[in-house]
């Protein structure tokens, strides 16, 4: 049952997944990748359960691995979400700066 | 309320945040808080985890986090908006490496304990501990997706820094290799889910890992740089399966519904570009697009007729309306900022301006925008290919910086090309085009292109970026 309740999740994901992303402007092609890239760090959540362990409980070996995952997962997700920001911010400045200008004339 | 209620529920309440970010990614004006939404889910989903009574120490946890933090953020400070296409696709294999290692642990936490069903609180629900056969298959399943996604990554990451060579790779019986290799992973595969406690499944299980990170490294090898948006944007999809892999693996909701969104994602992208090519996607991975030189060369006849800066900018000078088409080559001479200012100098000489962006310009998708958003070109003044094509015949001077296939007219009238079919920039029907180049070879692809002995073609060689400030000095001191 377990099992069969995950595939539902998945597939309906797939589908709110191509629903959601149908038609994006180019411009945002990079945003929208490099973001979403941060978004697949959500494979932390597992990287924490496994270093969390004790060696008792889990095996010395699969604590390192553990640790070793939480450390590229958090790259994947410090490093995406702060360069994603900082691209939305090229494109933002922009747009306020057009406002200010439209602003004082 | 127990723990585990609460943090199941703060799951969806991620889960919902993920869904709601990405959607506003996909819209200008809500981008930004969309991707600081996502931010805040990713926050809440890794604050419930640590209260989950499965993590009894931190030291590990605090450890990881903070060099994992420190260097991405460093990583994400300093990178320079033109080597963006690498540190996106570096921070993405580390994901799909962070997935394999997840996967790993566990086939490592679970392989200590015995398989015993419990029945919960005489509820009849049995609920089937340690390693199943299907914990096994989707661990190897983890494994498989996460490594090939590591190793991809990285190989592309080496294409796009110039590490290692940006042309596809091909070498004999190259295909035979591939499919011996996943045919071994797939019975590999299933022998370890068959017998998920078997002693020798750890040495399968190693030997899955080598396989897999082997096979990524081998997938990208025969494809051109030319076609790296379509492989970046491939590699971010398999990224975000190897993260609901991994959801299927601890079953986790969370996982499962953003590591499908960000495959589901990546996948509409990846299609994106590969219509933007006119090609399929088993063409862009399985041809070897461009590893050999291109045989049809019975048309390049012809000679290439140079000219220099000085009589450029008279031509300049002299024209109204102005296209510029930027490649790759503008991103390697960091001429952004030059073509920028030079844009301006002609606008205030009364000259029409506008930028004329290919879907698959550049090494990821969406790339030239990025760059001269940076260099803050107007986004009014960005045109895409169907917009801008129509009018070309009109316009005076259309300069072409380190763009090659994607204005190749070959791709239109040479039906032996290999890039015959795909959509292009019309340049050629400018009245004069200026291409920026660095030498007389062929581009990345290794195509040669028609364009530049087109009798309206001159070549203004010489490193874009110190080409297009060449210009801009002509202009200041008239």
């Amino acid at each position: 049952m377990e099992l069969v309740l995950l595939l539902f999740i998945f597939v309906l994901a797939a589908f709110l997944g191509f629903e959601l992303i149908s038609k994006v402007p180019s411009q945002l092609h990079t945003p929208l990748m490099s973001g979403s890239n941060a978004i697949s760090g959500i494979t932390i959540v597992g990287a924490l359960l496994a270093a969390g362990g004790t060696s008792e409980t889990s095996g010395t070996m699969a604590i390192w691995l553990g640790f070793a995952a939480v450390v590229f997962a958090t790259i994947n997700v410090v490093g995406g979400y702060l360069v994603t920001d900082r691209m939305l911010g090229m494109f933002q400045s922009k747009a306020d700066e057009k406002k200010q200008k439209a602003d004082k004339e | 309320m127990n723990t585990e209620t609460l943090i199941n529920l703060a799951y969806i309440a991620a889960a919902v945040i993920f869904i709601f970010g990405i959607k506003m990614l996909g819209s200008a004006n809500t981008a930004r808080q969309g991707n600081r939404l996502s931010a805040v889910g990713m926050l809440i989903a890794v604050i419930v985890t640590l209260i989950d009574q499965q993590i009894v120490r931190y030291e590990l946890i605090i450890a990881g986090l903070i060099i994992g933090g420190l260097i991405g953020v460093v990583a994400a400070r300093i990178v320079k908006m033109t080597s963006m296409p690498e540190l996106v696709a570096l921070f993405n294999g580390f994901g799909g490496l962070a997935s394999l290692l997840v996967g790993w642990a566990e086939y490592m936490r679970l392989s200590g304990t015995k398989v015993l069903e419990e029945t919960v609180n005489d509820l009849n629900i049995t609920v089937t501990l340690g390693l199943t056969s299907f914990t096994a298959a989707v661990i190897a399943l983890a494994i498989l997706i996460g490594g090939i996604t590591f190793t991809g990554s990285i190989y592309a990451w080496g294409k796009l820094s110039g590490k290692l060579s940006g042309r596809a790779t091909l070498f004999a019986g190259q295909k035979v290799i591939n499919g011996l290799i996943a045919a071994a992973i797939i019975i590999a595969g299933v022998i370890f889910a068959a017998q998920p406690t078997a002693e020798f499944n750890y040495s399968i299980l190693i030997g899955l890992i080598v396989l897999s990170l082997l096979l990524g490294i081998l997938a990208v090898m025969p494809i051109g740089g030319g076609d790296m948006p379509v492989v970046i944007s491939l590699l971010n999809s398999c990224s975000g399966l190897a993260a609901a892999a991994a959801g299927f693996v601890i079953q986790n909701n969370v996982l499962i519904v953003a590591g499908c969104l960000v495959g589901a994602s990546g996948l509409i992208l990846t299609v994106i570009m590969c219509k933007a090519m006119n090609r399929t996607l088993a063409n862009v991975l399985f041809s070897g697009f461009g590893a050999t030189t291109q045989q049809s060369g019975a048309k390049s006849e012809g000679e290439l007729k140079p000219i220099s800066a000085e009589d450029a900018y008279y031509v300049l000078e002299a024209s109204r309306s102005v296209v510029f088409v930027p490649g790759y080559g503008m991103a390697v001479a960091q001429a952004q900022h030059a073509v920028k200012e030079l844009s301006e100098l002609l606008e205030d000489n009364g000259a029409e301006v506008k930028f004329a962006i290919h879907p698959v310009a550049g090494r990821m998708p969406g790339h030239m925008n990025v760059l001269l958003a940076e260099a803050d070109v107007a986004y009014e003044q960005l045109v895409e290919m169907d917009d801008v094509n129509p009018t070309m015949g009109a316009v005076d001077v259309a300069i072409v910086i380190g763009a090659n296939d994607v204005v190749n007219p070959a791709a239109k009238d040479d039906s032996s090309s290999p890039i015959y079919g795909m959509p292009i920039i019309n340049v050629h029907e400018a009245q004069t085009v200026f291409c920026l180049k660095r030498g007389k070879g062929t581009g990345f692809s290794g195509l040669q292109n028609e364009l530049f002995i087109k009798p309206n073609t001159r070549m203004l060689y010489g490193d874009a970026k110190a080409s297009i400030t060449n210009l801009v000095t002509q202009f200041k001191e008239s």
